[in-house]
């Protein structure tokens, strides 16, 4: 199913930090979002995965069908990597399968999260991606703290995703040596000029 | 969501996971306040069933905030918001959990404790019936006002001041059904209250606290 945002606005912390965002992101492709720091693509993956309400405009196609992956990979330290991973198996309603093998964590199965590296805790938080059986994907910086073999092994598995009709919507700066649209979000970035006007009018030209 | 119920007893369980906390802290009421108050046996057997009862309410107090704070710093609270449960049952399911490692315990040692606190011989029974009835309500209650401090730094103060007077009506009822039963008295009012008090909560809270975790989250 085609992801469409149309006219997005999005807000944090109360201040509109991107307006008027539209792309379409069809099954089988790959959307990366560019754009320097603090310009809302974290945001703006929160509004699509449906954890804040948007300002203005319209998100179609989301729904029950897309998988977050957010900075924190919500592991739990005293359980084991099979237990942590298996959990949100059960959650989604599908099969581990052969998801650790592909993520290269098969060897630590039974290590707690606790003991893992931080690469190693993020190819876990990553390999939770398998396991929704969702096809949309939206990944906010999937590649902090994996080494280039993990970054390779990632793009592998998400090339795979996107040639079984998924999609993935990714907030990254790495290139993860995919086919993929690059969306650059600096033109939407929010207007101030409310604020000033408000200024304008509390004090007039003659205040400068 | 029976997943959720075992990962959340397993996290319980393990070390750091603070499942004998609340119990250390009712043996402890329960060993110094006799000591405090003194020997005198009939003394102790009047205060009885309100020290048991405020006891558990303060023990089940001290393990509220783990039941969302910690789901929130990892980020599995996000991720459960995003995954295709309804949160109401989230909610539900870890309220549970908490009453299955607090409220459960508490009302098995309870009548232990009541040795310590020279209780009526009839009022054991009833301590083990009114805290079985009223405990789940502390649980869900105590979930509400987790959800609604949930994202606050430091928010157990708050969470304590909030969720105290909704304890009110559960201690009341419930220390008042011990006294009772250890005085021989009729006890059906307020038996009957306490199990209102829990099935309301039990039915209400769930959704209303799922809605102040979607508000936190924004």
């Amino acid at each position: 199913m085609d992801l469409r945002v149309a006219n997005l606005a999005v807000a944090r912390g109360g201040v509109t930090v991107l307006q008027g965002v539209n792309f379409t992101l069809p099954s089988g492709r790959a959307l990366v979002l560019r754009g320097p720091n603090g310009i809302g693509k974290t945001t703006l993956l929160r509004v699509i995965a449906g954890l804040q309400p948007a300002i203005a405009g319209t998100v179609t196609g989301a729904g029950e069908g897309v998988a977050y992956a957010a900075h924190a990979d919500g592991l739990k330290t005293t359980l084991t990597v099979a237990e942590n991973l298996t959990f949100w198996a059960a959650i989604y309603g599908e099969q581990v399968g052969d998801t650790l093998a592909r993520m290269n964590l098969a060897e630590l199965c039974d290590r707690a999260a606790a003991n893992l590296s931080a690469g190693q805790k993020r190819r876990l938080g990553l390999a939770r991606l398998l396991v929704t059986g969702r096809k949309i994907w939206l990944l906010d910086e999937p590649t902090v703290s994996l080494d280039t073999t993990s970054v390779a092994l990632f793009g592998d598995v998400l090339r795979e995703h996107l040639a079984t009709g998924g999609s993935a919507l990714i907030a990254t700066h790495i290139d993860l040596g995919l086919e993929a649209e690059v969306l650059d979000l600096s033109p939407f970035r929010a207007k101030l000029s409310v604020k000033n006007g408000a200024f304008d009018a509390a004090f007039g030209d003659g205040f400068a | 969501m029976i997943a959720l119920l075992i990962r959340d007893l397993r996290l319980a369980m393990r070390a750091g996971g603070g499942f004998g906390l609340g119990l250390a802290f009712f043996l402890l009421v329960a060993v110094l306040v006799p000591l405090g108050v003194g020997p005198q046996s009939d003394t102790l057997a009047k205060i009885a069933p309100g020290i048991l009862w405020v006891g558990a309410l303060l023990a089940c107090l001290l393990s509220l905030d783990r039941i969302f704070a910690l789901d929130f710093e990892d980020g599995s609270l996000e991720l459960l918001v995003t995954a295709p449960v309804p949160l109401e049952g989230v909610v539900a399911i870890k309220a549970m959990a908490h009453w299955l490692v607090t409220g459960l315990p508490l009302t098995l040692l309870a009548p232990v404790l009541g040795v310590l606190l020279n209780l009526a011989g009839p009022g054991y029974l009833w301590l083990v019936i009114s805290l079985a009835l009223g405990t789940p309500a502390l649980s869900v209650i105590g979930a509400f006002g987790a959800a609604l401090t949930v994202g606050l730094k430091r928010g157990g103060l708050l969470m304590s001041l909030l969720v105290l007077p909704l304890y009110v009506p559960t201690l009341i009822f419930g220390a008042e059904v011990v006294k009772r039963g250890a005085e021989g008295l009729a006890l059906a009012t307020p038996l009957a209250l306490l199990a209102g008090i829990t099935a309301g909560a039990a039915a209400l809270l769930p959704f209303a606290a799922a809605f102040a975790i979607r508000i936190n989250l924004r």
